[in-house]
């Protein structure tokens, strides 16, 4: 056979391109099979578990660990800590650790089929790298007080709370988009 | 009882049963990856009204998982007592809201997504995340400024069915009404603002909104179970513990329970006022027999530690009260055996129990006549546990609790 089957010469030009360093990253899904795909999942965690999701409960608790490690006296004087942390309980010792754990591995397997994982930043065309993460970080200092003063985050107060009427979410989650929405404006430059 | 949600615990063990956590939280970060949320510019083109997948992906999944969700527990498949629904303190989520609000269009990201991005190696995501961690330490180190504020407006489980005094169908409906038209309304921002060609999302949307819309009047239509549906299903598993006498727990285990610094027994009285008020075990609190199902949420937000004992005069009442209690999945509740006329007898002196006792009482009234109403300044209220050698079986077995006493982010 002279001619070449034409699976294969898919793979040696994706071969050749990745060699060249020139992997094209698949596009996202359509946002309404995405959306499907998260109500199922959402769906499955409070079917078998009985609660949904969440992120920013896992990251407090392995700050703690590293809070205890660092300070553990301290841990041991703040009630909010305490009650994760305190004397020989383990703040690891939680199902929303393993959840996030989860997510990080999820998101990077996705990444990594869909040849989405690459070192870069991703900005607007007015600002630096710099700029960049500084508002990144800024940014995540916010949500992060954010999601603790309101008991929650997008996943586990928007999106698990929402799915079964909890009224508190829905005020929290319209919260959000006001605040997002009454700043956007005056930080345009950021993104255009 | 409705076989879902699962006890996990229980049936894998306490670490292996995080294994379906880990399975969980992998699916739920690699369909945030593949609906670009690893992506901040994705994501900040929501508030620009440019590109509005944000709206699309959260709205749509929350209807999605919400009618599944009101359909199994329709079925009696799904238990919706037992799933977590988060607390309500009204004014620290808006707040705390309006804050993550300005960190989402500052930093680009919410705390999942960042996670997936700086797993895909964004820079700017693995900024974020650092930053996630100094606000949450900052939070832990302040909250005690304002904690107040922190616990003010708690409504508890308040749910939009509270708020609009209807069924679930009717809010599911609505719901998902609404979704349909905010994608509608979406849809046209990014045609006329971000100038976005709409065939790209396909034409299998419709027939998907269609569907949806079908699927919550069929939630409308199936309805929820009552207590007597939830009762009708266990009736036969139940009856036989009130036949064998399961439930009932003698004053002396009560006693015992109450100096166990390791539970906390909930007392609760199911007569009526006037009875409540002539006598009443001390710390027992009022709540009338046909006002109990409204507790249900109360009670099943205590700690996995809390026992329920209900008592009326006899049994009959508090066994009422009991069965409306279990059908709700309400862990731990027993009945005080021989009610508030046998604990008198126990712990009055006996010079009062011949005295005062009435002849032929009707079943389920005082079989004591007090003198004046005593409420809980009678000694027999509050009997000392060490004057008394009582001897009875132990009957209460702590349930290992089924769904999580806490959400996402506790």
């Amino acid at each position: 056979m002279t001619t070449l089957n034409p699976n294969m010469e898919r793979n040696l030009v994706t071969a050749a391109n990745d060699a060249a360093g020139e992997t094209q990253a698949k596009p996202y899904v359509n946002p309404y099979f995405a959306a499907i795909l998260l109500g199922i999942v959402l769906f499955l965690a409070f079917f078998i578990t009985g609660s949904g999701l969440g992120a920013s409960g896992g990251l407090n608790r392995i700050l703690v660990v590293a809070e205890d490690l660092i300070a553990p006296g301290h841990v041991d004087n703040v009630p909010y800590l305490i009650d994760m942390a305190g004397g020989d309980r383990n703040p690891l010792d939680n199902w929303i650790v393993f959840l996030t754990l989860g997510t990080v591995i999820g998101g990077f397997v996705s990444g990594w089929r869909n040849k989405r994982i690459k070192v870069e930043t991703v900005k607007g065309p007015r600002i630096t790298r710099e700029t960049r993460w500084l508002m990144a970080f800024i940014g995540g200092t916010l949500m992060g007080y954010g999601a603790r003063l309101a008991r929650g985050c997008t996943s586990g107060q928007a999106l698990s709370g929402g799915a079964v009427l909890s009224v508190g979410s829905w005020a929290f989650m319209f919260a959000v988009f006001g605040g997002a929405y009454a700043l956007a404006y005056f930080v345009r430059r950021l993104w255009y | 009882m409705a076989p879902f949600p699962l006890n996990l615990t229980e049936l894998l063990g306490h670490w292996p049963s995080y294994i379906v956590y880990l399975v969980i939280g992998f699916a739920f970060g690699y369909v945030l990856e593949i609906a670009g949320f690893g992506n901040s510019s994705k994501l900040a083109a929501q508030f620009y009204f440019k590109e509005m997948t944000v709206l699309k992906v959260m709205f749509g999944a929350i209807i999605v998982a919400m009618v599944l969700i009101f359909g199994a527990t329709g079925l009696g498949l799904l238990d919706y007592n037992l799933i977590y629904v988060n607390p309500t303190y009204l004014w620290p989520g808006i707040i705390g809201g309006l804050i993550m609000g300005f960190g989402f269009i500052i930093g680009g990201f919410c705390p999942g997504t960042s996670l997936v991005s700086a797993a895909t190696a964004k820079l700017d995501g693995i900024m974020f995340v650092l930053g996630v961690f100094l606000g949450i330490f900052l939070f832990g180190e302040t909250v005690g400024l304002y904690e107040d504020f922190w616990y003010s407006s708690y409504m508890g489980r308040f749910t939009l069915m509270d708020l609009f005094n209807t069924g679930v169908g009717p809010i599911v409906v609505v719901v998902v009404i609404a979704a349909i038209l905010a994608f509608l309304g979406a849809e046209m921002a990014e045609k006329y603002i971000g100038k976005m060609p709409l065939a790209q999302f396909g034409r299998w949307r419709y027939s998907a909104a269609a569907g949806i819309i079908v699927l919550a009047f069929v939630v409308l239509f199936i309805g929820q179970p009552t207590n007597a549906d939830k009762w009708a299903r266990m009736a036969d598993e139940q009856e036989t513990r009130i036949e064998n006498r399961e439930i009932y727990i003698h004053p002396g285990e009560i006693l015992h329970l109450m100096e166990d610094p390791k539970i906390t027994v909930k007392m609760i009285d199911v007569r009526s006022e006037t009875d409540y008020n002539i006598f009443h075990v001390l710390d027992a609190k009022h709540i009338p027999a046909d006002q109990i199902q409204s507790y249900v949420g109360e009670f099943n937000l205590e700690p996995a530690n809390t026992v329920f004992m209900l008592m009326s005069n006899d049994e009959e009442t508090a066994t009422e009260a009991w069965r409306t209690l279990i059908a709700e999945s309400v862990p731990n509740v027993y009945v005080l055996e021989g009610g508030v006329n046998n604990w008198v007898s126990i712990f009055s002196d006996k010079e009062f129990v011949t005295s005062a006792q009435v002849p032929d009482h009707a079943a389920d009234t005082l079989a004591f006549a007090f003198p004046s109403a005593l409420g809980s300044r009678s000694p027999a209220a509050d009997p000392n546990p060490d004057v008394y050698e009582l001897e009875y079986e132990s009957k209460v077995v702590l349930e290992l609790k089924r769904g999580p006493a806490s959400g996402g982010c506790g």
